[in-house]
């Protein structure tokens, strides 16, 4: 038999500490990729909670300003939506799953990506791109909207997330 | 359920604070609620919001989101957060004696 260990033995148990802090990176570029951390930071500042976003590889497509307005659902390879993979990979396919679930989405009060990044930047939320992902992709500063407060190395992003908690999407 | 005091006025509380019954909540009231959270001092622009979001609370029977506000509320996202900088909706919605919004936006 295995017991837990209790890491201060003889005392308590210590009552749950709220999160002051989210540092959350956003990696994929994809709709279903990108709304999460969107209603995660916006949720978080709701609850008066810090917030930091961090934009890397594909997720940099959320804040590029002629990109944003144009992220799809991924109709391949995405087997959570219950289209066969071949009727998935025809000519419209993504557009229409994207206009479904921006429809929905809409009836929520879940604004549009652009709209989102705006609502979010007024929140408070502190927005960067990721140094190495704007080098390899050859974008400039001018690409990103202006609620890019600035593009960081990994290095500068460990140290904005010190003592808070690190979500990666 | 339990009761709370705030200016003189005895009110119908849930565990989290938030009022049970908005028809008991009065101005008055709504000043030491703020206190509660930090809010020293109510503004006209503080009002503004607290009124809107009574009268959507009444109108259409839940709180607005932040994002409803920004839009209707006459008052931007940007200065809500000024406003009620623990977040605009649950903590206006607390003063505004009207039950915690929910849903995740």
């Amino acid at each position: 038999m295995t017991t837990q260990t209790d890491a201060n033995p003889g005392t308590a148990p210590a009552a749950a500490v709220p999160i002051a802090k989210v540092s959350i990176i956003v990696s994929k570029g994809s709709l279903e990729g990108i709304y999460p951390a969107l209603i995660l930071a916006n949720g978080a500042r709701a609850e008066g909670i810090e917030v930091n976003l961090f934009f890397t590889f594909f997720g940099m497509d959320a804040v590029h300003r002629k990109r944003m307005d144009h992220v799809k659902v991924a109709t391949v390879g995405n087997p959570g939506l219950h289209i066969p993979t071949l009727l998935g990979g025809l000519p419209g396919m993504s557009a229409l799953a994207t206009h479904f679930m921006s429809k929905k989405m809409e009836e929520l009060d879940i604004p549009p990506i652009p709209e989102f990044i705006e609502m979010i930047g007024d929140t408070g939320a502190g927005m960067y791109a990721c140094r190495a992902s704007v080098d390899m992709f050859g974008l400039e500063r001018d690409d990103f909207v202006p609620q890019i407060a600035d593009i960081i190395t990994v290095g500068d992003f460990y140290a904005m997330a010190a003592g808070g908690q690190i979500i990666f999407t | 359920m339990s009761t709370a005091t705030y200016a003189g006025v005895t009110v119908d509380v849930n565990d989290e604070g938030f009022l049970e019954r908005p028809e008991q909540w009065t101005r008055d009231v709504a000043v030491e609620l703020a206190r509660a959270d930090g809010i020293a001092e109510l503004t006209e622009r503080h009002w503004q919001v607290i009124e809107f979001m009574r009268q959507e609370f009444f109108a259409k029977g839940t709180g607005p989101t932040v994002r409803a506000l920004g839009k209707s509320s006459g008052v931007s996202v940007k200065e809500l957060y000024q406003l009620f900088p623990k977040g605009p909706a649950k903590t206006a919605a607390h003063i505004a004696g009207i039950p915690k919004p929910k849903g995740c936006i």
